[in-house]
């Protein structure tokens, strides 16, 4: 490869050499120069609308937003002279003029990157304050509210919805001051074609995008002293959590989770893994079904309940390649509720059960029909990351030194297998190492699928188990399941099995975990420390097959009988229905 | 399809045939009646003075007279505009019902219809068009067959030496001896920024693509502009011609030209002159057996004013919401569908054919030592001729308000121009003699512009009127960036402020702050410039602004909130009519003596100052 052409440039009056295709952003980043941003988001939102980054280039009228210009041969910046600086503080005043400056009951109060700009540059009362723009909140969805009061205009979430996801249920609607992130007919998320992936809300640099808030419920419930209260939690959030206290992002925190919740007051605490563990015995042995009796293939996997509204919404008529399979934590809901209450005695109406989630769509998800296995909902609640962390501080744990404890008994031993469902390809990955030890009908060697791991948008692999050959594919982000849609529907699909997860880079970028700032984003590969993480938790693991979980055996031994029976399919899996887009 | 010969003899033919429109000793017993149909005068009825004039014609047997249909003559302050060729007799401000006098009297008898006959501002009657002191000072390139031929007839074009230049540029011009040409005359964008045309056309050839396009800036959105509205009306096919030459010589085969949906009348012949040209073969494959290909199509504007910025432009014929790109990179290298393209103004586009035809020496001989040629102003405001005219580079405003325009009516004074529209600035008294061209416009806090030209006259509150061009702006953002969409607005509620009274003391300080961090920080050019208005006001009028500010008092009694109405007791004579008309009870007092206005209860509409016989009221 050869070697990029490399640029002279002035920042500053430091000289230095960047490689070519360098926006004067990055360039005064590489060299410890902070310029402030608030509409950047790398990759996404690179537009030079808000105004902060600008700098001044010798030779050129006005200022330039320093984060799309890109570095030329000579070129002079200066980022902090006082005009800059007075012009940012005019821009910064300007913002603040228009926004619901509410921020001690703000969600991201201490999160928030317009309030880190105005403590920064010392905005102590604004200047050009006046009319402000008065909007309804939106709350009617299960899963985000939108408060528009809030918006400050980046626009970062319509990028992400229309860019990232190709979902589109959000615009800029009229022109000038009046300008707002608007849906069709300005209709409440709820009713348009909104997946509730959240990926807008890890955009939002302010509080204007959020999740419905549970905690409420939640604490409710902890105090009720009928309730069972019992929470479980997915993969993807141990690796998440102790970012919200500091901690370096990925690392594995399940430990002091499981602390903290019985802190909180749970009466007990599960592991969603194991309801992964369940998920790949009945995905795997459907998929095996599907391959020996000529069902539809490919099989595409369920576990992602953004991606099932999306397919709803846009592909009804493929609503038969989708695994029928509950997501792993209704399925785990749905065993508590049935095996566990029999086994424990405990009156199934009574237990109300938790979900701490790295998504936002899982809110949704609990409010589908068939998703009351038992009799009951199959989970009562979701909590997000965020919102368990805010919890844990409400509670005044000292997170980063609490001891560690395990999950609970009797489905206290998840396997690898389930651990690695919060990253994209970890459920492809998963269920190839069941199902090419039971099509083979022995103990195989391979554990490790890396094929299907990694940050590529689509990943495929051509396998051969027993004999056969497999193809599969993974696509994690809206706008790359859409791609396979399309192969799919065009007929262009030679794969069996599909995996795929809304959020890009699968659920340890879900819509629920710690939002990062986009200097973080742009700076730092989030999405692989935390599945770096998760593999981690797969390689240190007793049990690393899904088939091979002790507990799964069991119940499958004590209850259900076998992978895919009558009783399974009561409790585990579901069906879907044609959902329109637009309810108007 | 018509061969190249075939142009040359329509060229022939109807040269001969329509000299009398421009030669008034032209050997013919036929008369041409010339009816202005642009868009002011049609809408007073024009189309039916054709009908009337045609009536009467074959009511008196006359084979000899056709009626023409014609673009704008400019002076719209007269219309309907109707002129007899060749003799050149003006008729003006002229109605339906009198098309029957005009064909007796003056083609079956041989007469002047006095009554009809347009007088100058000073009273005399003028019976010729080339009399009045309107046309004395103008000189017209852009606007040359504007009035003259019928714009909907691409024959009568072909007479006045249409498509020659292209046939010239086709035939014996290489593109870059057409450039050198372009550069050579000195023209610069008409649009308002005034950057070298040639410079343009130099860079789009010079960006290596196998795809370029041409596309034209008909977006135009000044408050009270129209002339390029007037050039697409008067004469479209110099615009189609002119987009021809400059796809040669960038080497582009595509055109587009956005105008907005607000100008029927020039989109629908723009359109005509359109499928005239493709019916001739001049657009299409091959054009003359030359190998080049040209094709042109209009995309309608919604009426947003920002696209008009030539990337929002760009966004909006492709399809998408009309916000402004960041430049760079520039049209010229990045611009419609990401290919080269070269972007002009129409006023820019209908130089061009006479550039080439005459040479970029004649061209550069006109105008100032930096401004060459020609410019178009939309003449409006306190001004007698309201209109269309076009003067050279270097003509002063004092010409143009004055020897052009006929100085301000109703006896007041003249106290300030504004140029540029939105993004100008206003030119007072003090710099009557500035000659206008881009430098010296600059210079003086105003720009060029489009060529919107409103004068104001001593009745004219400043802060007011740089309110109204906020209002405009803040109406007009896009919102995309953060100082246009919020700053703007934050400007117009102070300048709100201080009109009603509420100013406060380093209110001005504020504004002129926020107006300069506007303008550097801004996208685009609306926002770069949108504080202009106020800032050339301040400059200017600060005294106005101090006024309102500090005294509470508007000294062009234009702002309401600010009056305050009193009777002169020494003039008042209690004739009581104020009093009636007073629809709040405001005004008391016994008949035959002074009356008093209680100002508590005064809602300043000044009803009573209008009516009042003695003049005794003042604000």
């Amino acid at each position: 490869m050869s070697e990029n052409k490399m640029i002279n440039i002035t920042i500053d009056g430091k000289q230095l050499s960047v490689e070519e295709g360098k926006t004067v952003l990055e360039a005064a980043r590489q060299a410890n120069i902070e310029i402030p941003t608030l509409c950047f988001l790398k990759d996404i939102n690179e537009v030079g609308d808000c105004r902060m980054c600008i700098v001044e280039i010798e030779g050129r009228r006005g200022y330039t937003p320093s984060c799309i210009q890109k570095v030329e041969e000579g070129m002079n910046i200066k980022t902090n002279t006082p005009a800059l600086i007075e012009a940012r503080r005019v821009v910064l005043d300007l913002i603040l003029s228009n926004h619901d400056r509410k921020c001690l009951t703000c969600t991201r109060n201490g999160n928030c990157e317009l309030q880190a700009l105005a403590e920064k540059y010392n905005v102590t009362e604004i200047e050009y304050d006046g009319e402000r723009n008065e909007y309804e909140i939106d709350e009617l969805s299960p899963a985000i509210v939108k408060d528009l009061n809030k918006c400050i205009l980046c626009r970062r979430c319509v990028a992400t919805c229309n860019k990232v996801q190709e979902i589109g249920a959000i615009g800029v609607a009229n022109r000038g001051f009046a300008s707002c992130v608007s849906t069709a007919s300005n209709a409440s998320l709820n009713d348009v074609n909104c997946t509730f992936c959240g990926q807008c809300i890890e955009a939002c640099p302010v509080g204007a995008l959020k999740e419905k808030d549970s905690t409420q419920l939640v604490w409710r419930k902890l105090r009720d002293k009928d309730a069972y209260v019992v929470v479980q939690t997915a993969p993807a959030v141990r690796v998440a959590l102790g970012e919200e206290f500091g901690m370096e992002i990925g690392t594995n925190v399940a430990g002091k989770m499981v602390t903290a919740l019985k802190r909180l007051g749970f009466d007990k605490v599960f592991d969603t893994n194991t309801g992964a563990d369940f998920t790949i015995m009945e995905e795997g042995t459907e998929f095996i079904e599907r391959l020996k009796n000529n069902g539809v293939l490919p099989m595409i996997t369920s576990c992602s309940p953004g991606w099932v509204r999306y397919i709803e919404m846009n592909y009804p008529d493929l609503l038969p390649h989708v695994s029928t399979c509950k997501s792993p934590h209704q399925m785990f809901g749905a065993i508590i509720k049935s095996y566990y209450a029999e086994k424990m005695n405990i009156d199934p109406a009574k237990i109300f059960m938790v979900s701490v989630m790295p998504c936002i769509s899982k809110k949704f998800e609990i409010t589908r029909d068939d998703m009351a296995g038992a009799g009951y909902s199959d989970v009562d609640a979701v909590l997000t990351t965020r919102e368990l962390a805010r919890m844990i501080k409400q509670a005044n744990l000292d997170f980063t030194t609490l001891e560690d404890s395990g999950f609970d008994d009797p489905m206290g031993e998840a396997t690898g297998a389930g651990a690695i469902f919060g990253t994209t390809g970890g459920v492809m990955e998963a269920a190839l190492r069941t199902v090419s030890e039971v099509l083979e009908g022995k103990e195989l060697n391979k554990l490790e699928f890396k094929e299907v791991r990694g940050e590529k948008d689509i990943k495929k692999a051509d396998l051969q188990i027993a004999g056969k050959d497999i193809k599969v594919a993974v696509a994690s982000g809206l706008a790359n399941a859409k791609k396979i849609m399309e192969e799919i529907k065009n007929g262009n699909a030679d794969y069996q099995f599909v995996e795929i997860m809304a959020c890009p880079g699968g659920c340890v970028m879900g819509g629920g975990q710690p939002i990062k700032s986009s200097k973080i984003r742009a700076t730092v590969d989030v999405r692989k420390k935390r599945a770096e993480g998760l593999y981690s938790i797969d390689e240190k693991s007793q049990f690393r097959k899904s088939h091979e979980n002790p507990a799964v055996k069991k119940i499958y031994d004590e209850y259900l009988e076998k992978p895919g029976s009558h009783k399974a399919h009561e409790l585990l899996h579901t069906s879907y229905v044609e959902r329109e887009k637009y309810k108007m | 399809m018509k061969k190249l010969e075939e142009i040359h003899e329509i060229r022939e033919q109807k040269r001969k045939e329509l000299d009398l429109r421009v030669n008034l000793k032209a050997d013919t017993q036929e008369k041409h009646i010339l009816v202005c149909r642009g868009t002011g005068c049609t809408s007073s009825k024009s189309p039916k003075i054709i009908e009337e004039l045609n009536k009467a014609i074959k009511e008196n047997n006359l084979n000899n007279v056709r009626v023409i249909q014609t673009g704008c003559f400019g002076l719209c302050a007269k219309g309907p505009i109707v002129i007899i060729r060749p003799e050149d007799t003006f008729y003006a401000v002229v109605k339906p019902e009198d098309c029957a006098e005009i064909v007796k009297t003056h083609l079956v008898e041989g007469k002047l219809v006095e009554r009809l006959l347009c007088k100058d501002i000073d009273g005399t009657e003028v019976k010729r068009l080339d009399e009045l002191n309107f046309y004395k000072k103008q000189k017209r390139i852009a606007l040359k067959n504007c009035g003259v031929i019928d714009p909907e007839n691409i024959d009568e074009y072909i007479a006045f030496d249409g498509y020659k230049a292209l046939e010239k540029c086709l035939m014996e011009m290489t593109p870059d001896e057409i450039i050198e040409t372009v550069t050579n005359s000195g023209l610069r964008g008409r649009g308002g920024a005034g950057f070298p045309t040639g410079k343009k056309w130099m860079f789009t050839k010079m960006a290596q693509s196998d795809q370029k396009y041409v596309v034209c800036n008909a977006d135009e959105g000044d408050p009270g502009a129209f002339m390029d509205r007037s050039i697409l009306e008067g004469d479209p096919h110099c615009v189609v011609e002119a987009m021809m030459i400059a796809g040669y010589a960038i080497g582009a085969n595509k055109g587009y030209i956005y105008v907005r949906a607000e100008y029927p009348i020039a989109v629908q012949r723009f359109q005509k002159a359109i499928d005239q040209a493709r019916e001739y073969g001049i657009l299409g494959k091959n054009i003359w057996n030359t190998g080049f290909d040209f094709d042109l199509e209009i995309r309608l504007g919604a009426g947003a004013f920002v696209c008009g910025e030539e990337t929002a432009l760009l966004e909006s014929i492709e399809g998408r919401r009309g916000q402004p790109r960041l430049k760079p990179p520039f049209p010229a290298n990045s611009g419609l569908w990401k290919e080269p393209t070269l972007i002009n103004n129409v006023e820019t586009y209908a130089n061009i054919t006479k550039i080439i035809l005459n040479g970029a020496e004649w061209y550069s001989s006109i105008g100032t030592e930096t401004s060459k040629g020609t410019k178009v102003f939309a003449l409006g405001g306190n001004v007698n001729n309201i209109g269309l005219v076009e003067v050279p580079m270097g003509t002063t405003l004092r010409e143009i308000v004055f020897d052009i325009g006929g100085g301000i009516p109703n006896g007041r004074q003249f106290k300030a121009a504004q140029t540029g529209g939105p993004s100008g600035g206003c030119i007072p008294a003090e710099h009557l003699d500035t000659p206008i061209d881009y430098e010296s416009l600059g210079k003086i806090g105003s720009m060029m512009g489009s060529g919107g030209l409103i004068v104001m006259d001593d009745s004219k509150c400043m802060v007011n009127l740089a309110k109204f061009y906020l209002g405009f702006t803040v109406d007009e953002s896009c919102g995309k960036c953060t100082p246009c969409r919020i700053g703007t607005k934050r400007m117009l509620e102070l300048l709100e402020r201080i009109t009603e009274g509420e100013g406060e003391e380093g209110d001005i300080e504020k504004l002129e702050k926020l107006a300069n961090n506007i303008k550097a920080a801004s996208v685009c050019g609306l926002g770069q410039t949108a504080p202009n208005p106020v800032l050339s006001t301040i400059k200017y009028f600060r005294d106005e602004y101090e006024a309102h500010i500090k005294d509470k008092k508007c000294p062009a009694g234009e702002c309401k909130a600010l009056a305050s109405y009193s009777i002169d007791p020494n003039k008042c004579k209690g004739c009581g009519i104020c009093k009636k008309q007073c629809p709040v009870g405001a005004i008391s007092g016994e008949v035959k003596s002074a009356h008093v206005i209680d100002p508590s209860i005064c809602i300043k509409c000044g009803a009573c100052a209008s009516k009042c016989p003695f003049k005794a009221i003042s604000k």
